[in-house]
């Protein structure tokens, strides 16, 4: 199940889902706001001209538009950068599609710091705090192209507003045809009984390879894929609480708001364990997107130093 | 002090010309960046900055009487950058660390970084608004400085540009000067989702007059004909001339 050698971008999912999709028989259309080569929506379009729907650089409009197609009976998609989207447009987002709990699916692409050389105004740190601040969302952040064609085609079939978000450089794919995504369930890509590393995005690929390096210490680490934040699978976080007694997450993101958020508010209810939290804690800043993984501290070393971390904070 | 020399044209021409080899190497050393909306604006900034527009001096970024040059399109920051550069607010040599770790010559413009950038943008729509305030915090300091902000396509498909535009005429800001790049291109191609040139409703929204009298000394919209994608842009550039908007 678990592959190595190839890379691809996730956001290079979107376009051919949407026509696999559209192929199908699903009356899904998609809407764009100057970005469709960038988000792959584009793609779309050029098989389904009369389904693709260009608004210029205009993300209110954007959200607006596609809420409507929603209200009217489509499967509505669209797609922009995460800054923009929901950055851009947030109160349409929220009044438009999440309040009325419409049936729009915003994929973004360029989440997290890996977006690279644009800098800070392009990357997204603070998107899934913002969805997840949203009660109707599903949010998803899947880590490779594989699994983010299944999230595309569990949001177009399932009712209601679902976010995914994508991102700029080609990550190694993890995963091969046999695998399925389900929606509220993590995935458990390795298994173990010292600590638990989650991930999401980009940052699964790290997690597997401090696992890796922590397998050399004799540390049995646990690495869960946590592509599905919400709805989130409490049972495999608070089952890793159990279990292994420790967690580290670890995300692309600002470190507060989300995955790290939702995982340690899980356990505190239920299950506390030591936690620690791996992600960004300020802006971002042009960069090479390898480069600015090392440069915020996004790296295997750093993940298995809070891992040594957590497990020497074990009670027992 | 800002220098009150007037340039010839052949000084801009040959400044724009500079300009343009400048950009093409950042990115190209980049492998990144947005080399046609900057090959695009460079005459209409070097016509702002070297023929005698603004009021500005680059050995004193913070002057406070200075005019304010908003760049609302962001991501043309290798035209922005190579044009301070030439005109002295730091050197030349730092153009080439151009989006690479550790640069304060960001992707997308950062405010202060380095002096002479007035605002952080990259996020498009946005700068006709900060240029507003400006305009407004002179009026109350009975400043004498002028405002200037230029403006993408896509910046004119936001709304916000057309809420600050109706805003400005509101207060009869008449220290606002917005100059439209028309240059008909975006990112996913050609496009015309604003319509504000010819006799267009947009020329006077919200009671902004179309300033088809505004020149550009010296630089012609023709000059400096160069660059891997600039050769169809050249000639709606001079739209963008056209398309200077002073507010009343
Ligand atoms: C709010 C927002 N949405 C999307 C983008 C992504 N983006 C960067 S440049 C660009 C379009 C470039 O075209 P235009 O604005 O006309 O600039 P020019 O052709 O003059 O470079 C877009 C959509 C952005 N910077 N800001």
């Amino acid at each position: 199940m678990v592959q190595a050698a190839k890379t691809a971008a996730t956001r290079e999912a979107l376009g051919p889902t949407l026509v696999r999709l559209a192929r199908e028989g699903l009356d899904v259309v998609a809407v764009d706001a100057d970005l469709g080569v960038s988000t792959t929506a584009a793609g779309f379009g050029k098989e389904f001209p009369d389904r693709f729907i260009t608004v210029g650089v205009a993300e209110q409009n954007l959200v607006g538009v596609a809420a409507g197609l929603a209200a009217a009976g489509k499967i509505a998609f669209a797609s922009s950068f995460a800054v923009f989207l929901p950055g851009h447009c947030f109160d349409q987002v929220r009044m438009a599609i999440a309040q009325p709990g419409l049936n729009v699916k915003l994929v973004a692409s360029h989440g997290g710091v890996v977006t690279g050389e644009d800098g800070a105004s392009a990357q997204a740190i603070e998107d899934l705090s913002l969805m997840l601040s949203l009660p109707t969302f599903r949010v998803i952040v899947p880590a490779d192209v594989v699994e983010t064609a299944q999230a595309i085609e569990a949001a177009a079939r399932n009712y209601g507003p679902f976010y995914i978000r994508t991102g700029r450089p080609k990550v190694p794919v993890i995963y091969d045809d046999s695998y399925r995504f389900e929606l509220g369930k993590a995935h458990l890509l390795r298994p173990g009984s010292d600590v638990t590393v989650t991930a999401i995005g980009v940052m699964v690929h790290v997690a597997l390879a401090a696992a890796e390096l922590l397998a050399g210490e004799g540390i049995d680490c646990r690495v869960l894929n946590m592509a599905s934040l919400r709805p989130l699978d409490e049972e495999a976080v608070l089952a890793a609480a159990a279990e292994t007694g420790a967690i580290v997450t670890v995300e692309d993101h600002y470190v507060h708001g989300g995955l790290g958020s939702l995982v340690s508010q899980t356990v505190a209810k239920a299950q506390p364990v030591p936690m620690a939290f791996v992600g960004t804690e300020r802006f971002g800043t042009s960069g090479k997107w390898d480069e600015l993984l090392r440069h915020f501290d996004l790296t295997p070393e750093r993940i298995a130093r809070e891992v040594r971390g957590v497990i020497a904070r074990k009670s027992g | 002090m800002p220098s009150t020399e007037a340039p010839t044209t052949h000084d801009l021409q040959a400044t724009a010309r500079r300009v343009r080899r400048d950009i093409i190497r950042m990115t190209a050393a980049a492998q990144s960046g947005h080399p046609a909306g900057s090959l695009s604006c460079t005459d209409l900034l070097v016509a702002v900055y070297f023929g005698g527009i603004l009021r500005h001096d680059p050995a004193n970024p913070f002057w406070p009487e200075r005019d304010r040059f908003v760049f609302s399109k962001g991501h043309a920051t290798p035209a922005y950058y190579a044009v301070l550069a030439e005109a002295g607010y730091f050197p030349t040599d730092e153009l080439l660390t151009f989006r690479t770790l550790g640069s304060r010559l960001q992707g997308h413009t950062v405010m202060g970084n380095p002096p002479g950038v007035e605002m952080s943008a990259g996020a498009l729509g946005m700068g006709l608004s900060f240029s507003l305030g400006l305009a407004l915090a002179a009026r109350m300091d009975r400043a004498p400085h002028r405002v200037y902000c230029m403006l993408s396509d896509g910046d004119c498909n936001e709304g916000q540009t057309w809420e600050a535009a109706m805003a400005s005429a509101h207060h009869r800001v008449d220290n606002l000067t917005a100059i439209v790049d028309y240059n008909h291109i975006q990112n996913d191609g050609f496009s015309d989702y604003t319509r504000y040139s010819g006799d267009g409703d947009r020329d006077r929204v919200g009671g902004w007059v179309l300033d088809s009298g505004y020149t550009v000394k010296g630089a012609h919209p023709g000059a400096g004909r160069g660059g891997p994608q600039g050769a169809g842009r050249l000639m709606v550039r001079a739209k963008g001339l056209d398309s200077s908007l002073r507010s009343e």
